[in-house]
């Protein structure tokens, strides 16, 4: 008789996603190809994408602000490892970019770009998808590329890495 | 005032990529069993046990300790499941200690554990979810741009990160339970290996593990009759800090500083390099050394690269690094924390053979999680506070 | 051991929550640590509860730190349990000395998934799971068992349920409630035999949020401080097979622990899920007929999974309080069938 040493399961179980008040109304913005930012009402510091909430005062965001959609790239990385949930396929930049009128980097990809090329303090710019696949997804935002514009100097940023 | 807390009984399971020859209770039990018998102990001598993993997606079970509970002997006990991301193995040993800290208990046993084989580790760190963009790789992906932000700060030579690896893996030949052996690993072989997250090298990453450890915290009564050299702690400290806001510091995060802070004030160390003998630290990712270094209070800011560069964290260096191989050589995830803590404490009790450094009195066990946010940290000595 | 009291408490509870999990907690928490008058900053340990299959995420607990102000940083823990655990664990930590306050919280939604089958996933799964025993039919085969060996009946099931919704009408956090008739509730038919929907619990999405202070400095913050005077918990074997499922042992054990009868028993909130369970929790605890269960409306008028626990803790302590009472049991269980239970005798002075 042979032992039975393992058993497999599958399990699929579907849960209603609710963004919440703040995240939707970023994405409705994403929908109109506006970047939305929100302001903490005490330290007066704007997050992107907004979430509602300033982790480092415990209160909520709630003045709406709208973003440039390009920054520059605080910090990034090249990833080489494929794996199964990313939507992009290695090797790509991740980099945190701080978008003009932000207080904190949110992640996006860069393209358009030689990998060796890339670098802290770049100037990129938000390559959106047609007017008319915009929709409430960060996928709106297809990458970021870079721009003709001198670096950003590293005291601009550097309190952001 | 805290009642004092030692620690008696220390089990490991052998750490390996799939342990597909034991169930998850018998994964657990494997550790259990092997810290009872160490403290010279049965089930029916435990008061309470505390569980600890990371996130339930990496098992596909819910509350997996619900039914592991009866496993380690905790039918009609308190039982208490702790999850603080990556640092949870840590927390769950400061948990453990708390329980007989506060006079309630005796002898508390605890284990923390992955069997992350039997789900997928990858989709489980990071579930999707709608409106957004995978962009960040795992882990990796998370922490690489924080790295590359340290070299520019610290100024480091780009081969620290290599060195580190290399050390952490010659260590780990000499540890039993080590799951990551490559025999004669050079420099070469971690430089050349492949490039995943640019700067983290393949070789330079923590593997993904199943295993189980488990330890017993006893009362100075229940010590005094234990066979071995109680651990006695000195001190137990956590921090946390919100994941993303303005101006956060994540390569020098003000939460592993102040955890350092309070560590060090409660065991009375105004020195640590000087008074700390040896340290496990959790090193995920080779450059997370130097940095952990410079937060715990090793190194200025800035220099933690140094003691690397130098061989002070070598195993025959002044302060001894991650002598079992560390997390870049096992690394069940839930466990990882709660290994250093035991590792810390078998140099104090001097039980850790083949990576075992001399005359040591004091050792430090760390742990961290989540977006390098969550701090859980423990001293503990052949004497007691 | 040190005492340690209440000094607030606020929750949160809905059907239906268009908010996310920080937009519900955030406020709650605000409140509890508002009332009970000390500032953040000097509240020494944060402790909370949370599930990540709850919610559908790994990691689940993290983006709430920013809703509690975790700047500076904050010595706190996470228990991936119903928030009485995180109160122990709070509890425990300032008898270790090391603290001397605490504020703990927990927070779910229900709503986003199906609830019961999410909870198929929190047994064996080696010889449980994969038949997929959703947690009402569990309960039910608990039912069975305890109305065979007691000879109680559906009536008094439904006894339970009418007078939890009468007294949940009262009760500002109550998504279930009102005047019934109990022939009414017994002409329905059964969902799962013998439990018929009205003996379950209602989904709902909630947090709450509690601070706990060491000492005299209870009463200078608290007009009327409520005193944990004993706290036990234990936990069973999860498999159905090998426990005697119309009695809760462990129950019975953390009572004796925690001393329930040490002093007169004025009320009991109790954490039963199912009609049946209150039931059998009020004879593992002893309590007898004169003793007011559940004044709030229990659990069977609102069940935010994870935070309901601490909800009785808190609803028993904010009586107390309000001088309705002076002594109190609160229960909190988790686990299929009464599987781990948590006692909580509070006291006012």
């Amino acid at each position: 008789m042979e032992l039975v040493k393992s058993i497999t399961t599958p399990v699929v179980l579907d849960y209603d996603y609710v963004t919440g008040r703040a995240q939707s109304r970023f994405l409705r913005g994403i929908a109109e190809g506006r970047i939305l930012g929100q302001r903490c009402v005490e330290c007066r510091r704007v997050y992107v994408p907004s979430r509602g909430a300033c982790g480092r005062c415990g209160v909520r965001t709630e003045e709406e602000i709208q973003v440039a959609d390009k920054g520059t790239v605080t910090t990034f990385c090249i990833v080489r490892v494929p794996s199964e949930n990313l939507s992009f396929n290695p090797p790509y930049v991740c980099a945190a970019v701080l978008l003009d009128g932000a207080d904190i980097p949110f992640n996006h990809v860069l393209q358009e770009c030689a990998l060796e090329d890339v670098r802290m303090g770049m100037r990129v710019q938000a390559v959106w998808v047609e007017r008319e696949l915009l929709g409430p997804t960060m996928s709106s935002i297809r990458y970021f590329k870079p721009i003709a514009e001198p670096d950003a100097a590293f005291d601009t940023f550097k309190e952001h890495l | 005032m805290a009642e004092r807390s030692a620690v008696i009984g220390i089990g490991q399971t052998k750490y390996d990529a799939k342990r597909i020859d034991v169930s998850m209770p018998g994964l657990l039990r494997e550790a259990a069993l092997r810290a009872l018998e160490d403290a010279d102990l049965g089930f029916a001598d435990i008061d309470a046990v505390v569980i600890g993993k990371a996130p339930d997606m990496f098992e596909g079970v819910m509350m997996p300790e619900l039914f592991l509970a009866e496993a380690l002997g905790g039918a009609g006990k308190p039982m208490i499941r702790v999850h603080t991301a990556g640092s949870v193995g840590g927390s769950t040993g400061i948990v453990a200690s708390s329980l007989v800290e506060s006079g309630v208990f005796e002898r508390v046993l605890c284990v923390a554990f992955e069997k992350q084989s039997e789900s997928n580790a990858m989709w489980a760190l990071t579930v999707s979810t709608p409106f957004s963009v995978a962009v960040v790789a795992g882990a990796g992906g998370y922490f690489a741009p924080l790295i590359r932000a340290y070299i520019r700060r610290s100024g480091a030579p780009e081969d620290t990160g290599i060195r580190v690896a290399l050390k952490d893996r010659q260590n780990a030949l000499k540890n039993p339970y080590a799951h990551v052996k490559i025999p004669d690993i050079t420099f070469d072989q971690v430089m050349n290996s492949p490039m995943l997250w640019d700067p983290i090298r393949y070789l330079e990453t923590c593997p993904s593990s199943d295993g189980a450890c488990a330890m017993i915290f006893a009362s100075e009564r229940a010590a005094a009759k234990a066979p071995g050299k109680p651990a006695w702690v000195h001190a137990t400290a956590m921090r946390s800090e919100p994941t993303m806001f303005a101006g956060r510091d994540q390569v020098n995060p003000l939460a592993a500083r102040m955890n350092a802070k309070d560590l060090y004030a409660k065991a009375r160390i105004t020195n640590p390099r000087a008074e700390i003998d040896c340290a496990e630290i959790y090193v995920p990712f080779s450059w997370f050394e130097p940095m952990w270094l410079e937060s715990m209070g090793f190194a200025e800011e800035g220099s933690g690269w140094k003691m690397t560069y130098e061989g002070a964290t070598a195993l025959d260096g002044d302060l001894p690094v991650n002598m079992s191989g560390g997390v870049l050589s096992s690394n069940p995830i839930g466990a990882s924390g709660l290994i250093r803590f035991a590792e810390a404490a078998m140099q104090v009790r001097g039980q850790a053979g083949g990576h075992q450094v001399d005359g040591v009195h004091k050792a430090l066990g760390h742990a961290y999680g989540g977006g390098s946010q969550y701090f859980s940290t423990y001293i503990v000595a052949d004497h007691k506070p | 051991m040190r005492d340690v009291a209440i000094v607030s408490f606020a929750q949160s509870a809905k059907a239906r929550e268009i908010r996310n999990e920080i937009e519900i907690l955030m406020p709650v928490v605000q409140e509890a640590v508002r009332n009970s008058k000390l500032p953040r900053q000097e509240i020494g340990f944060t402790c909370s509860g949370s599930s990540d299959y709850l919610q559908g995420q790994s990691f689940a607990f993290v983006g709430a730190l920013d809703a509690v102000g975790a700047w500076p940083p904050i010595k706190e823990s996470h228990v991936e349990m119903d928030g009485a655990w995180a109160l122990y664990e709070a509890w425990i930590k300032i008898q270790t000395g090391d603290v001397d306050s605490a504020l703990v919280y927990s927070f779910g939604k229900s709503s986003p998934g199906d609830l019961p089958e999410i909870l198929a996933l929190q047994l064996d799964p080696y010889t449980m799971t994969p038949l997929w025993p959703d947690a009402d039919s569990l309960a039910a085969l608990q039912a069975r068992a305890f109305l065979e060996a007691t000879g109680k009946s559906e009536r008094d099931l439904a006894q339970v349920v009418a007078r939890s919704r009468r007294d949940a009408v009262g009760n500002p956090h109550a998504v279930v409630s009102g005047a019934v008739d109990v022939e009414k509730l017994l002409a329905e038919p059964h969902y799962r035999s013998p439990l018929r929907a009205h003996d379950l619990p209602p989904i709902t999405d909630g947090a709450s949020a509690m601070v706990v202070v060491a000492g005299e400095r209870a009463r200078k913050l608290c007009e009327r401080p409520v005193w944990i005077r004993g706290f036990d918990h234990r936990i069973e074997p999860l498999g159905l097979g090998l426990r005697d499922l119309a009695r809760s042992a462990s129950t019975e054990i953390a009572g004796q622990k925690a001393g329930v009868h040490k002093g007169k028993v004025d009320f009991a909130e109790l954490h039963a899920p199912y009609a049946h369970q209150e039931l059998i929790l009020r004879a593992a605890l002893g309590l007898g007929e004169n003793v007011t269960i559940n004044p709030s409306g229990g659990a069977l008028a609102s069940h935010p999974l994870m935070v309901a626990g601490l909800i009785r803790i808190g609803e028993a302590a904010t009586r107390i309080m309000a001088r309705r009472g002076d002594r109190a049991v609160a229960h909190a269980t988790q686990g299929p069938c009464l599987q781990q239970n948590l006692v909580c005798v509070l006291e006012g002075d």
